[in-house]
């Protein structure tokens, strides 16, 4: 009676089954690393679910804007300049646009219920019974941000542009155009190198600080996790203003959102290829910006460590 | 060995007196239960030697301070708080692969071979079982790990009779030897009468009574007595009185076998009168203090 049972416990977890032969169980911390940061992806799946749902839409908008736009260009043999401008170059960054707003908003939502979410449905005492340290548990949570939810990002974006221009020279040719305009324009591949140089950049480590503070948040706050992180911050802006006339703290904030240097180049230049000329990524390693930005990170980390410590269940 | 091991144990939060200098020892092979009213400092107990809180006084579990080790000491601890910690998004067979991938010394063919003889599939998520598979899927996993200290805070709180019996059945018989340790607290006093070892009665923070069973069987006596014989059995100095169909039963503390049974019918009280006693008397006395 329990062997076909047993059959079904032992074969049923595809996705843990075939993952766990790449298990590192050698060494327990990367083990107990690895499997915490799986159960974050497990628990939120938004992670990748809101990227995947951006991204089809775009290619839904895209599809349709396509034809309508061929729609228009029927009788003219060639594509005017403009619209081939607006052809080839706008959607893809209108996508890579969307899809970084999408990871950031995630990010952000997700860092909030992070360590606010267990305590609230008292899963902590669970979590806590097993031999994880509370550094794991928070720097599990703090690698989704900064590490995983760049790289899901960056690879579904990536998909996503090849996806929109397979569908244009469909199109293109199924009009009986050609297609050398479009794939001597531009070429994919700089562009992802730029993506990805952005994404880590700026959304890993450069907004790491701002990750960590959400974090750190989640751990403190008993409830309204979201205006205990925004007000404080308003209240010193505020506060600075009144007392000294002065908006540093604002303008830091500010500097920070906007992703600094780095960040204005791409509002500059956009995701083409021409701007990649004007990003520096050696610049941008010795940038004070950022190591300031990444020991506050740390800092925020520590105390979240602590925090997560002395906290029990709401 | 000895498991367990606290001294003068405090705790307060804020101006709350939790725990009120508790001093502890629990051996190898025990099962301790820890009986006390709602807001005793059961589980604080507990949660302090688990390393969830931080305390005062002295507390060594399996030689480890809990606060500083809580990690490292969770490889031999297990813990079952009441049923609803699990967390409710997580499927049957992640919480089989989480556990395997991060506990050392979990047994996945164990918990799989006792979750196949109940009715929990391994594709459902917790949220989508009845309270006592959850129980029952926490019990897989944790009698699947070979660990010397079990702690179960109202294990089985809310859950129907049947699931209770199950619970405790599955425990002795398929987990517990005598080279492991249990430490329960419940409010299901008769359920766990039989199951314990040794007994510990908490009442605001301090131990009001602690006993092996045997010195417990020993140690006190009910007896049943007529109209006729109460009077001469009150002189013996019961500890408590109760009327039953117009019978009298008093409870004893160290009192003559032989001379109560000339009075009535004597048995060992069940732990429940027992605790209806000894915090009655608890009450009186703080009572009487303050007035």
């Amino acid at each position: 009676m329990s062997t076909p049972s047993n059959a079904v416990y032992a074969s049923s977890p595809g996705s843990s089954s075939g993952s766990r032969g790449i298990t590192p169980a050698t060494n327990p911390a990367i083990a107990s690393m690895y499997w915490s940061v799986r159960r974050e992806l497990w628990e939120s799946r938004s992670i990748y679910i809101a990227p995947l749902a951006v991204a089809g839409l775009i290619l839904l908008g895209f599809l349709i804007g396509t034809l309508h736009l061929r729609h228009a260009e029927r009788g003219s043999s060639a594509i005017n300049p403009v619209h081939q401008r607006v052809f080839l170059e706008q959607p893809y960054d209108f996508a890579a646009l969307l899809m970084m707003l999408t990871t950031f908003l995630v990010a952000v939502f997700y860092c909030l219920d992070a360590l606010h979410g267990e305590r609230r449905d008292r899963s902590i005492l669970f979590w806590k019974s097993l031999p994880v340290s509370d550094l794991t548990t928070v720097l599990s949570k703090a690698i989704i941000p900064i590490v995983v939810l760049p790289l899901v990002t960056f690879a579904i974006t990536v998909v996503t542009q090849w996806i929109m221009l397979l569908v244009s020279s469909v199109v293109l040719v199924g009009y009986g155009l050609s297609i050398a305009a479009l794939w001597n324009h531009f070429s994919l591949f700089p562009m992802s190198v730029m993506l990805l140089y952005h994404l880590v950049a700026i959304h890993g480590l450069w907004y790491a600080p701002i990750y960590c503070w959400l974090l750190l948040v989640s751990g403190w706050a008993r409830r309204a996790a979201f205006l205990w992180a925004v007000l404080p911050l308003l209240a010193i802006a505020v506060v600075e203003k009144i007392a000294f006339n002065t908006t540093h703290f604002g303008t830091m904030l500010a500097y920070r959102l906007s992703g600094g240097r780095e960040g204005a180049a791409f509002t500059a230049g956009g995701m083409s290829m021409d701007s990649l000329d004007q990003i520096n990524p050696g610049h941008f390693l010795i940038s004070p910006g950022l190591w300031i930005g990444l020991a506050i990170s740390a800092v925020f980390l520590a105390a979240a460590v602590r925090l997560r410590r002395y906290r029990g269940p709401i | 060995m000895t498991v367990i091991e606290a001294r003068g144990l405090r705790k307060a939060f804020g101006s709350t007196i939790a725990l009120d200098g508790i001093d502890l020892r629990v051996g190898e092979g025990r099962i301790l239960g820890l009986i006390g009213p709602n807001g005793a400092g059961k589980s604080t107990l507990l949660h302090a030697i688990l390393g969830l809180i931080p305390y005062q006084g002295e507390l060594r579990v399996m030689g480890r301070d809990p606060w500083i080790d809580r990690d490292q000491l969770m490889r031999d601890v297990c813990f079952i708080a009441d049923v609803a910690v699990l967390p409710r998004w997580i499927r049957v067979s992640q919480a089989l692969d989480y556990v395997a991938g991060v506990h050392p010394r979990f047994d996945r063919a164990k918990a799989t071979s006792f979750l196949a003889k109940t009715a929990i599939r391994p594709a459902s998520k917790v949220r989508e079982l009845s309270k006592g598979m959850v129980t029952q899927l926490h019990l897989a996993l944790v009698m699947a790990i070979d660990a010397k200290l079990l702690v179960l805070d109202e294990p089985t709180l809310g859950l129907d009779i049947l699931f209770r019996k199950q619970f405790y059945d599955s425990l002795l018989n398929d987990y517990f030897d005598r080279s492991r340790t249990i430490v329960v607290t419940t409010h299901q006093v008769e359920e766990v009468q039989h199951v314990l070892t040794d007994l510990m009665f908490i009442d605001r923070g301090r131990m009001v009574l602690g006993c092996s069973m045997e010195e417990f069987e020993t140690r006190y006596l009910e007896a049943t007595v007529n109209p006729e014989h109460v009077a001469a059995a009150r002189a013996l100095g019961p500890i408590q009185e109760r009327q039953i169909f117009g019978r009298s039963i008093l409870l004893f503390d160290r009192c003559d076998r032989q001379q109560l049974a000339a009075l009535g019918d004597v048995r060992t009280p069940s732990i429940a009168d027992l605790f209806v006693a000894v915090m009655g008397n608890q009450a009186g006395h703080a009572q009487g203090g303050n007035s």
